[in-house]
């Protein structure tokens, strides 16, 4: 506060001269200063518009005509026909469909245990520090080298997993052509690489509830588990839906898990488990129809919105029950 | 006064069990990826597998090295990545600082739309983006996959909450009332407070773009591929042989477990710091 008067005695010692001196200094950087701050953002927002929004807002053009991959310059006005071939294609619902079940057998149990271990990490422990970064390392691999790795992992032939599984008496499991297996596979690597991170994000949002609801709580005499259901999942709650929303999004555009299983843009022999992330870089780079493909990810930015809809109505109608 | 000491509770042996285990699941993919680049591609197929390393790593690298272009990969990762992670955190530290401290027409509109195609996956972009790269003539070449990544929306974000805290409006006041410029005060003030954020948004923007994988596929070829272009050749059959395969996934990924091995507190906290601002 000192330093933004500037003492009155001083001005008076020094007449004449400080009064214009400072009128040139202030309106010199004020003039500028109302120009600056759109210097500051314009780096970000004139490659943002360029390289983020503009590719956006362009595809649901790109969506209503044919263009083609090596010619990708030339554009033919088509309406809505790549929607409606879109619709006709049995390929597209399938992918539909296993967006949809991959994404919740990768996202339910993943943040469920991403919830248990954080509240373990909660407690006093040794070693903290190396549980948290050994939680975290999956999430700095690659997708792809995740992938690689699961991949042998889940052969059929000579993958450990099936070899733990016929040295344990059970049969061996084809991970590859059976739709649930491979589905269980795909979901797995998702499941390895983001249950430690979320892990960590859960752990942030308790360490963040005040120690005195449990401890009001524990003199109402309850459990821990009625301290877990009732103090730390409420004070979660905007974590939850964070992560709820995070992975979601996540989920509804898997794909490289799925490229990369078996390294086929089909997603399997019979398409079992095949995205609609994959299927959307079938259609642009496997049969160069990029139109198509722009139509894909258009009704897949639909599909967010609709989710993020649901989310907000679910969140809000929640919030009304609780009052 | 004892119940606030009790509050953190003590770990008992079944945290320690369940915790543990769940610490040999997410690190034993590591451990085996070591295991079957060091052996040769008849030990992987055999009735019992092999489960301790073997002598063959050093000959698995050599031939990854050779037969799948890692070391050109490598190379090109570290250069994409280095420029991305500079572009990114100095155009974000710019734009936080500004939506942070600064007041001007069209703020929150800016900010707006900053915030809200911030849960938008860029997947969703890639064709259009595709046919710019294609017209500007730069598919196959690495500025093809450094431009469009040289900001990001989170960044902006990002540095925003980090400045709001850290930098006191004080110091800006007292940067204006001594007639510094605005470049001068974000030079002088601004940076040396915002370095913190800018190390964690570095580190964080590093790995991801290591990582990336969609566009850099679809915009690079296997003939100067980044390191995961690199692999998604050795995943769809280019070598046939599986620990030669595993070298090379092992070489693509020592880097960023380096990064994280050396940094990997930081890493952690960055990550919990982000989750409570977010």
């Amino acid at each position: 506060m000192a330093i933004t008067s500037p003492p009155a005695p001083a001005a008076g010692r020094r007449p004449g001269q400080p009064a214009p001196a400072a009128a040139a200094r202030r309106s010199g950087p004020r003039a500028a200063g109302r120009l600056a701050p759109y210097g500051f953002v314009a780096p970000f927002f004139v490659l943002f518009a360029a390289f983020g929004l503009f590719p956006l807002v362009y595809t649901a053009y790109v969506s209503l005509h044919r263009v083609e991959l090596q010619t990708s310059e030339q554009m033919d006005w088509l309406g809505l026909q790549n929607y409606t071939r879109l619709f006709e294609d049995p390929f597209f619902w399938n992918a539909l469909g296993n967006t949809f079940t991959i994404g919740v057998l990768s996202t339910v149990p993943q943040l469920l245990m991403a919830l248990g271990l954080a509240h373990l990490l909660n407690y006093k422990l040794r070693g903290r520090t190396f549980f948290r970064v050994a939680m975290l390392m999956p999430y700095a691999t690659s997708v792809a080298a995740a992938t690689l790795v699961f991949a042998q992992l889940f052969g059929r032939d000579y993958g450990l997993i099936n070899w733990l599984l016929t040295s344990a008496g059970l049969s061996p499991v084809d991970w590859q052509a059976s739709t649930w297996a491979s589905q269980l596979g795909v979901s797995a690597i998702v499941t390895w690489r983001w249950t430690g991170y979320n892990a960590l994000i859960y752990l942030a949002g308790m360490q963040a509830i005040p120690g005195e609801l449990y401890e009001s709580a524990a003199m109402d005499g309850a459990s821990r588990w009625q301290q877990f259901r009732h103090v730390t999942i409420p004070g979660l709650r905007p974590t939850i839906v964070f992560t709820v929303v995070v992975s979601t999004i996540g989920a509804t555009q898997l794909f490289g898990e799925p490229l990369l299983y078996e390294g086929n843009a089909g997603g399997g022999i019979s398409h079992q488990y095949q995205t609609l992330g994959l299927y959307m870089y079938e259609q642009g780079w496997t049969f160069f129809h990029l139109g198509r493909a722009a139509a894909v990810a258009w009704v897949m930015f639909l599909l967010i919105v609709v989710l993020a809809l649901l989310n907000a109505a679910i969140a809000a109608r929640r919030n009304r029950t609780d009052r | 006064m004892m119940l606030a000491k009790r509050s953190p509770l003590q770990g008992g042996p079944l945290a320690y069990a369940v915790l543990g285990t769940a610490t040999l699941l997410f690190v034993f993919p590591f451990y085996w990826t070591v295991v079957a680049a060091s052996r040769t591609n008849s030990e992987l197929s055999a009735a019992t597998p092999a489960l301790t390393p073997g002598p063959n790593l050093f000959h698995n690298f050599g031939e990854a090295l050779q037969q799948a272009a890692i070391g050109t990969a490598l190379w090109n990762s570290l250069l994409v990545s280095a420029a991305v992670t500079a572009g990114v955190v100095l155009s974000s530290t710019l734009a936080g600082f500004a939506f942070a401290k600064l007041r001007f027409r069209g703020r929150g509109l800016l900010l707006a739309v900053t915030v809200g195609t911030m849960m938008i996956p860029p997947q969703l972009g890639v064709i259009p983006l595709f046919m710019v790269i294609v017209k500007m003539d730069l598919q196959n070449k690495l500025p093809a996959v450094i431009l469009p990544a040289l900001v990001s929306a989170f960044g902006v974000f990002f540095m925003r909450q980090f400045l709001i805290q850290a930098l006191p409006d004080e110091l800006i006041e007292a940067g204006r009332v001594d007639g510094a410029s605005a470049l001068r005060i974000f030079w002088s003030i601004v940076l040396p407070v915002a370095r913190p954020g800018m190390a964690v948004l570095g580190m964080l923007t590093f790995m991801a773009t290591w990582n990336d994988f969609f566009w850099p596929i679809v915009a690079l070829s296997s003939q100067n591929p980044t390191v995961q272009v690199a692999l998604k050749s050795l995943g769809q059959g280019y070598v046939p042989d599986q620990s030669v395969v595993m070298a090379g996934t092992l070489l693509g990924t020592l880097p960023v477990l380096l990064v994280f091995a050396l940094l990997g507190r930081q890493i952690v906290g960055g990550i919990m710091q982000g989750a409570v601002k977010g």
